[in-house]
């Protein structure tokens, strides 16, 4: 308390100020009231986001206004992750890995599919950019596993790799899967780190984090009931729609994150599980009632 | 002489020190807050400017107190050692030992509060009268700490002179 201001003061100015500039009712209500992109373009600048537009040619795009509004933000976390001292500044790069986990993905689809390079750098996701090093490598690289050891060795997702894959793995296995075992290595981590720091980081981000494993755990358990399913997808950007990934039930449990309120006996049933109905018993049974609420929404 | 004096000296240099100590560390948590939260609401860098100078208060309090200190030992007369001499030095000591502390927790509790009137203005206007009385009532437990202070330490001196009444006491 009496050290309240010493590391982190300015950034919570900051993030406050950041915080009252969100859209509110008000100006969903005037966005409503738009005609066209030029009058969204008129209403934007009236609140936090000003003249973001003013460089931009007359015939406006929803693709442009969109990259826009992303840059505003990954500027601003930037800014912040800039200024930001230690546990702060690893928590960001925390932040990130999430999406750099989905632009990896990303790229190696590309790969497999022999789309340009350029055409896969253009859809990655700002925030989850490697530094330029890394992305040289990319076009040298023909397989995944050469994309692996000359890219993604370097960068901070190695020891996640290394958890779970071999090589030959990498190239064998379907994209969703390679996602769905970084991803849980990635939120272990995650939850090993905000534990280590303990106080009011471990007492907001326990919850979020065992909301997040769960919906995972319960996502990858109905799409590997042989449904086509959309499989949710961080960003916007990418919505891939899957064939069942085909997994066998061990395999199904060894992709459930080892966290969460389903963890462990959640998640034992709900390896074991074949059908809608008994995911959604499994879920009733073991999850409390107010983050049912949460995942009826996701039956839906 | 200076056994007597040095008990004097160490009270004047903890209520300098003390009071700076708690005036900087008020300033730093309130300016850094100021500074945040003027990135996104400018009209407060201005006005917030009260919350330090609540703080710089402090300090000045201190120095104040410290002037007077040391003004009660300019009259010793060296050759007539007083057994008075010994109970000045304790009070002056224990003056600025105690003026000192509060002006440190007084310093303390304008930063926070002024720190919490920079971060809830940048939202809220209204906010801004009501938590400038707080910080008003915290600056006040600094000015009690010198009050006690001073009326202490006026009631001794150094080198009284030698009278009848002293003699029979010694």
């Amino acid at each position: 308390m009496l050290s309240m201001n010493v590391e982190f003061g300015f950034l919570e100015g900051l993030v406050r100020g950041y915080k009252s500039e969100i859209l509110k009712t008000t100006d969903y209500a005037n966005l409503l009231q738009c005609d066209s992109l030029e009058d969204v373009k008129l209403h934007l600048s009236s609140t936090g986001y000003g003249d973001f537009l003013a460089n931009e040619q007359p015939p406006l795009r929803t693709t442009t206004i969109r990259e826009h509004m992303t840059q505003k933000l990954v500027d601003e976390l930037h800014f912040m992750r800039v200024q930001a001292v230690e546990p702060l500044k690893q928590f960001f790069e925390y932040i990130r890995y999430s999406y750099m986990i989905d632009n990896i993905v990303l790229i190696i689809s590309g790969t497999l599919h022999e789309r340009s390079v350029q055409d896969l750098l253009q859809q990655c996701h700002p925030l989850g950019m490697f530094d330029s090093v890394a992305m040289a490598g990319l076009t040298i690289a023909k397989s995944i596993s050469e994309v692996y050891r000359f890219v993604l060795v370097d960068t901070p997702l190695a020891p996640y790799f290394q958890d779970c894959l071999s090589e030959e793995d990498l190239d064998e296995l379907n994209v969703e899967i390679i996602r769905s075992t970084l991803y849980r290595a990635y939120l272990e981590d995650f939850n090993r780190f905000c534990e280590k720091i303990g106080g009011s980081t471990w007492d907001i981000m326990q919850p979020i984090l065992e909301f997040e494993a769960d919906r995972r755990a319960i996502n990858i358990t109905i799409n590997s009931f042989g449904q086509v399913l959309l499989l949710f997808a961080h960003c916007a950007r990418e919505l891939t729609r899957t064939n069942s990934t085909e997994l066998s039930k061990d395999d199904r449990a060894r992709l459930y994150p080892r966290l969460g309120k389903l963890y462990p006996e959640g998640h034992a049933a709900l390896a074991r599980a074949d059908s809608q109905q008994q995911v959604r018993t499994i879920v009733d049974v073991h999850m409390q009632v107010s983050a049912q609420w949460h995942v009826c929404a996701l039956f839906c | 002489y200076q056994r007597r004096v040095r008990g004097a000296g160490v009270g004047m240099g903890l209520c300098m020190s003390l009071s700076v100590l708690g005036a900087s560390w008020g300033i730093w948590t309130v300016g850094t807050s100021i500074l945040g939260a003027g990135v996104k609401a400018p009209r407060i860098r201005a006005k917030h400017i009260v919350s330090v100078v609540f703080c710089e208060a402090v300090a000045i309090y201190g120095i104040i107190m410290a002037i007077l200190m040391r003004q009660r030992w300019e009259r010793i007369d060296d050759l007539h050692p007083n057994r008075s001499d010994y109970l000045a030095g304790y009070v002056l000591f224990a003056g600025g030992l105690g003026a000192g502390l509060c002006n440190i927790f007084s310093g303390v509790c304008v930063g926070v509060a002024g720190s919490s009137a920079a971060l809830g203005d940048a939202q809220n206007p209204k906010l801004f009268v009501r938590l400038i009385v707080v910080e008003i009532f915290g600056s006040a437990l600094g000015l009690f700490g010198i009050i006690v202070g001073i009326v202490a330490i006026t009631g001794v001196e150094f080198g009284t002179k030698v009278t009848h009444h002293n003699m029979m006491m010694t």
